[in-house]
């Protein structure tokens, strides 16, 4: 079953990271006392986990080798899906899922404690998020290191309108969504040349810039202090209680949810969200067809900061304070990884994605110190064994059925 | 009252039970939650308040537990980020909490209080030190074991002016919340003062690779002392650049510094250096107990803000115990009314929610050790 | 003019430290097009390793010398293995995937070894030893230029040199150039490109090492967290010289760090950054690859 050559393998694996980890593992110095700490009981877990871990992985990957080969043999020519992404593209399994998910979304808060409520409400911010930012990145092809600056733009925005002048989230939230959106424009016209990593690097220097200036400019931001008692979003006036508002907004965030899904998706299929996908595919090509290059580049990076810029308007609302230490480049890293994690372009994968990125980490406390090092760990792994992502983007593809014509 | 005893804390579990179907129910424990950061770069200033909680729990419930109940800990991680302690904050109330230990950051506090503040929980901090927190009277539900910044701020700017006879001074900050807050309220005292003047108000980035810019440009001012407000790490930085280029410029700072690390870590350079910290408690045995109880059950000296934390964890069952009930009048109205023997000193707290009896002193380093500077 | 004067050379030891990162970042991007957001923890561990050798070795009384020399050897040796291990680890199954997909992974790699680290030692600042010892015959400019700042320069220049060498002269910096320019057709005449992505990330790591240990000592202090803004500045400093071109990252590191000094000294160091950035769009606006990278001209 498990050949000796493997476990011997494995066994040099161990081997290896016993001295790669022996530095930090094992030795702890103290510099001041002058004392050194071997503390050689780390060195065995990290051998054997190291250990364990590689007959796993191998014994993975041998598997995941047969199963390319024997798709390799059964010279099927259609394209083989999955069953997740049959199921997608049959409206007849399609509608009565997307329901379920819908009942179960509406029932959460009355099956579960407000507590999953409001972790549930940020993950929504995320979908919805990493929703705005598959515009960019997942079909225009722009890779945008710099989201997060969109999402300050909105939460600054609804924070200072409100402290200021006492305005109210529905009167914010499109002003912050336009806000954000203009900014994208501001951003979209210097890099219209860039490509690939020259554009990445430039977004992300972008939404730094964002978060300095945010942070330096005391008289129009408060600085790093922030602000705080920024209003929750009211009701017709009512006076919500925490739970009533907690409950409320989470709401919102599926109507909002509703609203995004539904606008992306006509999105794709639309004139411009084909344009997207030329611009993506081959730039020269797509002008060469007629597609006005600069309009659908700056569109694409001002409907995606729209998004964010509401949902950062709903940020703002929902922690009540806003300062720009929530705005650093991880957080970018983090919808980022949404995208790609969960499949870029595919709204479902990015769905999947936002989930499971943002309620790991949360449910991974009970991990306590170990948390952001399972997550870090996670992600890799996901990433090395479903380098498309979770579920991948289904191209429409045609086929030609040999017989239709009658030839032989 | 009417009432017995019992009754508030039946009626407010029972409001509790109505608000949070999913909390748990059990009233024979009271629950002492720990928020802070856990994990990440600023772990460093939240565990030792979990060490500390650990302590005295462990010490009240060898004793017989609050009036007969034993006192259970929820230790939540907040990462120092406003949008996770609002979230933190959420499982802690969800999870039945009756008082909070915590949180460390200022900025992540703000965020939080207001659902503490919905539900009903106190909160003390031993640690988030912005005034607006106690001053601007939006959070009823705070206390605090830690003096307010501008305290800090005017501390050391009489200390830089009338006890040193200094005239020009660079205020540095580190960007951050505490750090650019306080380089606020000491520019603005010392230009209050008309002693003295700032010739130099900027801030550094933390975690840049090297600071010699900043220092060439306090050379150039001509300052007879830099003020910094922030944290260690970049003061040691600062402090070592300056030496290095031969100034000897005096070096002001605040309980950020005042971290027996900071010396540390700058080693012969922190010689001379000023901060200001809370007073100095050596000489009471109750702050000289907790320190060797954390040494006999972790091996180590204690960390940033153990005994604030210490502090604060006594003050909190103490008041439950004192009240003889979680209700969120009783034992805030027990915080303000009766002291109790800490660490930090016997304190009560007044109606903004400040300590009582716990203010800085100014300590310099000498001989590789924060000694209290008269 | 001694202000002119300390401020050039407080940008020069910046940016020869950025330069030391960043020339990790560019050949690993030259050859496999990936940004290795892991590499500024590559730096990090290297300055870690650096650190417990040299504090073990201090203890047990070492000469400061052998102490030095070995810290350094350590530090390139232990990070190469880590830049080896993670390339294998989490690059090189992924070598046929998206494009996006290793950057990812490199994100989740960083977050892995941040917290190891933080695991594994401490989340507190440590003391670094001072390494680089004061020079009797550089105390009267002490004022203005420091010893360690001398000797990061003199590294950084020795480094350079010898990497334009190896990449030039020898057989491996051919293959490796070759495997740049194409890589499938550099596996066809023979080249075992597998072994030069590792030689690679090998060669980058150690310089990210040195790079570590020279500035730990030149700071004096360490933590799990110092990687990621380092990573991040060599980074956009690799972009702005032209990322691939080694030549080029040295030059950009070194305009970042003058630009980060000067804005810091004539104007103010609370928008350093902003300058750093808002240098590295404009220069991008009229050379979009780049100081010296090659505009892509493709063929239709």
């Amino acid at each position: 079953m498990f050949p000796l050559k493997e476990f011997k393998k494995s066994l040099l694996v161990a081997l290896w990271f016993v001295a790669l980890t022996f530095p930090l593992m094992v030795i702890q110095v103290d510099p001041i006392e002058r004392i050194v700490n071997w503390r050689w009981n780390n060195m065995f877990f990290v051998a054997i986990g190291s250990f364990v871990l590689s007959v796993v992985g191998k014994a993975f990957f041998a598997r995941k080798e047969q199963q390319l080969s024997k798709k390799r043999t059964a010279q099927n020519e259609e394209v083989q899906d999955t069953i997740f992404q049959r199921v997608l593209r049959e409206p007849r399994y399609l509608w009565p899922i997307s329901l379920a998910c819908l009942a179960f979304a509406i029932a959460f808060p009355f099956l579960f404690s407000t507590y999953q409520t409001n972790v549930m409400t940020t993950a929504l911010m995320y979908v919805v998020l990493g929703l705005g930012l598959n515009i960019v990145v997942g079909l225009a092809g722009l890779l945008d290191l710099g989201y997060v600056a969109f999402y300050a733009v909105g939460a600054y925005s609804y924070a200072l309108l409100n402290h200021h002048f006492d305005l109210g989230f529905w009167t914010v939230l499109p002003v912050g969504g336009i806000l954000a959106a203009f900014f994208g424009i501001i951003l979209g016209f210097p890099v219209l040349r860039l490509r690939g990593d020259y554009l990445a690097i430039v977004t992300l220097g972008f939404g730094e810039i964002i978060r300095l200036v945010l942070e330096n400019w005391n008289e129009f931001s408060m600085g790093p202090s922030g602000i705080a008692n920024i209003d929750r979003p009211g009701l017709f006036g009512l006076d919500l209680s925490l739970n009533m508002s907690i409950l409320y907004l989470y709401y919102l965030m599926i109507f909002f949810l509703i609203i995004t899904i539904f606008v992306v998706n006509r999105l794709q299929d639309s004139r411009l969200g084909r344009a997207w996908v030329a611009l993506r595919e081959d730039e020269i090509a797509c002008q060469a067809m007629g597609i006005d290059k600069t309009k659908t580049k700056l569109v694409a990076f001002s409907l995606g900061a729209f998004w964010a810029g509401i949902i950062g308007v709903v940020f703002a609302a929902k922690t009540t304070f806003v300062n720009p230490a929530s705005f650093t480049f991880l957080e970018s890293a983090i919808i980022l990884s949404i995208v790609v994690l969960g499949g870029m372009g595919s709204i479902v994968g990015v769905i999947c994605g936002a989930f499971i990125l943002i309620l790991l980490p949360e449910y991974l406390r009970a991990l306590s110190e170990f948390r952001m090092l399972a997550f870090g760990g996670i992600l890799v792994l996901m990433m090395v064994f479903r380098p498309e992502g979770l579920i991948s983007n289904v191209r429409r593809v045609y086929q030609f059925k040999k017989n239709d014509r009658g030839e032989k | 009252m009417k009432f017995g005893v019992r009754r508030p804390l039946l009626a407010a579990a029972v409001a509790l039970a109505f608000a949070f179907p999913a909390a748990s129910m059990a009233a024979d424990t009271i629950k002492l939650g720990v928020a802070g950061p856990h994990s990440g770069d600023l772990a460093s200033y939240g565990l030792p308040t979990i060490n500390a909680a650990k302590l005295v729990v462990a010490e009240v419930n060898a004793r017989g537990g609050v009036n007969g109940m034993q006192v259970e800990l929820l230790i939540e991680d907040d990462v120092c980020k406003p949008e996770v302690a609002t979230n933190t904050a959420t499982k802690l109330v969800s999870d039945g909490a009756h008082v909070v230990l915590g949180h460390i950051c200022s900025g992540a506090t703000k965020a939080a209080l207001p659902i503490y503040k919905d539900a009903g929980v106190v909160v003390m901090s031993p640690s988030a030190t912005n005034p607006a927190l106690t001053q601007s009277g939006d959070y009823p539900n705070f206390f605090r074991t830690i003096a307010a910044d501008d305290a800090q701020a005017q501390a050391e700017v009489d200390y830089a002016l009338n006890v040193l006879g200094l005239k020009k001074i660079a205020v540095i900050h580190d960007k951050g919340d505490y750090g650019k807050g306080l380089a606020e309220f000491a520019k603005v005292f010392i230009e209050q003062s008309g002693k003295g003047e700032v010739v130099l108000y900027e801030g550094v980035t933390p975690g840049a690779v090297d600071y010699s810019a900043v220092v060439q440009k306090v050379k150039r001012s001509g300052a007879e002392a830099v003020i910094f407000g922030g944290y260690h790490p970049e003061a040691s930085k600062i402090v070592t650049m300056m030496r290095k280029k031969r100034m000897n410029t005096q070096f002001i700072s605040d309980d950020g510094v005042k971290d027996d690390t900071f010396i540390k870590v700058a080693g012969k350079h922190a010689e001379g250096v000023y901060a200001t910290g809370p007073q100095d408690n050596s000489a009471n045995p109750i702050s000289v107990a907790a320190i060797a109880a954390h040494k006999t059950t972790y091996g180590t000296d204690p960390g940033a803000f153990y005994e604030n934390a210490y502090s604060a964890a006594q003050a909190l069952l103490n008041a439950i115990e004192q009240a003889d009930s979680t209700d969120f009048d009783a034992v805030t109205k027990a915080l303000r009314t009766t002291k109790t023997d800490t660490p930090v000193g016997n304190i009560n707290f007044d109606e903004r929610g400040d300590a009582v009896g716990v203010g800085f002193a100014m300590y310099q380093v000498r001989d590789g050790q924060f000694v209290e500077a008269k | 003019m001694d202000y002119f004067i300390e401020l050039l050379f407080s940008g020069l030891t910046r940016g020869s430290i950025y330069a030391l990162i960043a020339l990790g970042y560019t050949m690993v991007y030259g050859i496999i097009g990936l940004i290795n957001f892991a590499h500024g923890e590559i730096y990090m561990i290297g300055a870690f390793t650096s650190f417990v050798v040299a504090t073990v070795l201090s203890i047990y009384g070492f000469p400061l010398l052998a102490i030095i020399v070995l810290a350094g050897v350590c530090a390139a040796i232990w990070s190469s293995a880590y830049g080896y291990t993670i390339e294998k680890m989490a690059y090189k199954p992924l070598r046929h995937a998206p494009r996006l997909s290793p950057l990812i992974s490199a994100i989740g790699m960083s977050i892995f070894l941040q917290n190891y680290v933080l695991l594994a030692q401490t989340s507190d600042f440590l003391p670094f030893p001072e390494l680089i010892p004061d020079f009797a015959f550089m105390e009267p400019y002490a004022h203005i230029v420091g010893s360690s700042d001398l000797m990061i320069l003199v590294t950084t220049a020795v480094v350079m040199v010898a990497l334009t060498i190896l990449i030039k002269f020898t057989r491996i910096g051919k293959a490796m150039r070759a495997t740049a320019q194409d890589r499938t057709m550099a596996m066809l005449v023979g080249i075992n490109v597998d072994r030069i992505i590792s030689a690679t990330f090998i060669i980058g790591s150690s310089l990210a090492a040195i790079g570590g240990l020279l500035i730990a000592s030149h700071i004096g202090q360490i933590n799990f967290y110092i990687g990621f803004l380092a990573g991040i500045k060599a980074f956009t400093a690799a972009v702005l010289g032209g990322i691939g071109s080694i030549p080029g990252a040295v030059i950009g590191s070194l305009i970042l760090g003058l630009t980060e000094s000067f804005a810091t000294g004539y104007i103010s160091s609370d928008y350093e950054d902003v300058f750093a950035f808002s240098l590295l769009v404009l220069i991008l606006i009229f050379k979009p690859s780049g100081i010296l990278g090659k505009a892509e001209t493709k063929k239709v």
